[in-house]
């Protein structure tokens, strides 16, 4: 299991990176796909089977669909290549990477301290299940409310609004 | 030892699953014959039953050429994905007993995400193409997709949540005295209907639409990798036809009030069932015209998510004070 927790780590932290560095979008939403999946993998290796199986199916089966299906509506072809070109200048990534190596150092001296076991136990979705509606109910309906507002939203946006309409006329 | 028998039967299951898909190709276009009063194809061997080795070898021998303007790997990577993404589901399928390749507590919800993977075959193939047809193919499938998928996962939970377990295994065996269809008669038209959607058939073929789109997605793929799209579909159609009869129609259960010597092993049960699901797949095929992908959206969000919806409320209400 340890092998598989950290060749998922080391898949995870490569396809993140091709992510960041591609130039071409769909590429780069491949790789974060990638990414994502071995996310899930490593969700597998250490007991929460459940949250990986969420993982692959929110994240990398609807939410990454929407992006591609964006990326495709709009084609943008090469122009966007040529643009990331000159995006990608060493002036605008070594703040970024510097705040990141701090956080991986951060990262790095908790683990070190602690050695946090890389194989928990296995948490089933029962378990998941009553834990968001005990202790964290306050976050679930949050995030539920979150989300309600996103769909007003959307409805409100995608709606033929008919007074306009009538008076522009 | 126990690894070598579990690894034998893993590959048996494998390759009689993509033998079986593969097969389908010509069942299916005997039997839209027999249906719309033609004769089909007949001609090659006995019943006509050499013509899917020819048509294999046609397709194997043939040019596999990839056009200049594509994205190469991603052209190349589409095929691979259509192909695999539901085969590796069909793992979590207990066929018998004791027939199965794993037994995965959460075997629903890897269905599920295989399910949503698979997407990625045709829209990376409709994009990678380079080409306005392949495009437009692809879009649908995306728009297509992101409808069914919702209730689709809805239309299963009401199973999960009357057995109380992910496991397929524990679904199948929790419908000893009745089938799911009875109970969850409302999740299992659902389900069905996702499920056709999932395999890209017809009356949800939009994404290959050959009036309006060419072939869609795969206008621009020949040889073998045209093949493994068409395998992929009849894959699919096996594994869903497979995920039916596990989680609505009783697995490999047989009918428990029928006299001993009337009731077939595990393995018959279980495959008459698919071939049943197997069959409806196709005489829809030769039934229904294709609605527009805008209907199948609108259907899908405001007719049968509301209904997968109220499914769960009834399951859950029935569960709790019952």
């Amino acid at each position: 299991m340890e092998i598989a927790f950290y060749l998922a780590g080391f898949i995870a932290v490569l396809s993140t990176l091709g992510m960041i560095l591609s130039r071409n979008p769909v590429h780069g939403l491949l790789y974060m796909i990638v990414s994502l999946l071995s996310v899930a993998m490593i969700f597998f290796t250490v007991g929460a089977a459940f949250a990986g199986a969420l993982e692959m199916i929110v994240y990398a089966g609807a939410i990454l669909v929407l992006f591609v299906f964006v990326m495709m509506m709009l084609n943008l072809g090469d122009t966007v290549m040529q643009i990331e070109k000159t995006w990608l200048q060493p002036r605008t990534w070594i703040l970024p990477s510097l705040l990141s190596v701090l956080l991986l150092s951060q990262l790095v001296a908790v683990l070190w301290r602690n050695h946090l076991p890389a194989v928990g136990h296995v948490v089933s979705a029962k378990q998941v299940g009553i834990a968001l509606y005990g202790p964290y109910i306050l976050a679930v309906e949050l995030a539920s409310l979150i989300l309600l507002a996103a769909l007003v939203v959307a409805f409100h946006l995608g709606q033929k609004d008919e007074v306009r309409e009538s008076i522009a006329q | 030892m126990l690894i070598l028998i579990a690894i034998l039967k893993a590959l048996v299951i494998l390759i009689s699953v993509v033998l079986g898909a593969a097969i389908l190709v010509f069942v299916e276009r005997r039997l839209l014959a027999l249906w719309q009063d033609r004769h089909g194809p007949n001609r090659v061997g006995p019943f006509g039953l050499f013509q899917l080795p020819a048509d294999m070898l046609k397709m194997i021998f043939k040019e596999d050429w990839t056009p200049p303007f594509v994205d190469k790997i991603i052209f190349w990577l589409a095929p691979a994905i259509a192909m695999s993404a539901l085969l590796i589901s069909f793992a979590v399928i207990p066929i018998t007993p004791t027939l199965g390749v794993i037994d995965l507590n959460v075997g629903v919800l890897f269905f599920l995400a295989m399910g949503g993977l698979a997407v990625y075959a045709v829209m990376f193939a409709g994009w990678s193409s380079n080409n306005k047809y392949a495009l437009l193919g692809g879009l649908r499938s995306a728009a297509q997709t992101l409808s069914y998928e919702v209730f689709m996962g809805l239309s299963l939970m009401g199973v999960v949540a009357v057995t109380g377990s992910f496991s397929l295994r524990d679904i199948v065996i929790a419908q000893k005295d009745v089938w799911f269809i009875v109970p969850q008669f409302l999740g299992f038209i659902i389900f069905f209907i996702a499920g056709v959607a999932l395999t890209h058939r017809t009356p949800f073929d939009a994404p290959e639409a050959e009036q309006e789109l060419a072939a869609g997605y795969h206008t621009e793929y020949s040889g073998l990798k045209f093949g493994m799209f068409m395998v992929g579909e009849y894959v699919a159609m096996v594994v869903v036809s497979a995920m039916l009869v596990v989680l609505f129609l009783g697995g490999w259960q047989g009918l428990s009030w029928l006299p001993n010597f009337l009731n077939p092993p595990p393995i018959i049960w279980f495959m008459a069932k698919m071939a049943f699901c197997i069959m409806i797949f196709i005489l829809l095929r030769g039934a229904l015209p294709r609605p527009r992908y805008s209907d199948v959206m609108i259907a899908g969000w405001k007719v049968l998510l509301p209904l997968s919806l109220l499914n769960l409320l009834i399951t859950g209400a029935v569960i709790l004070y019952v």
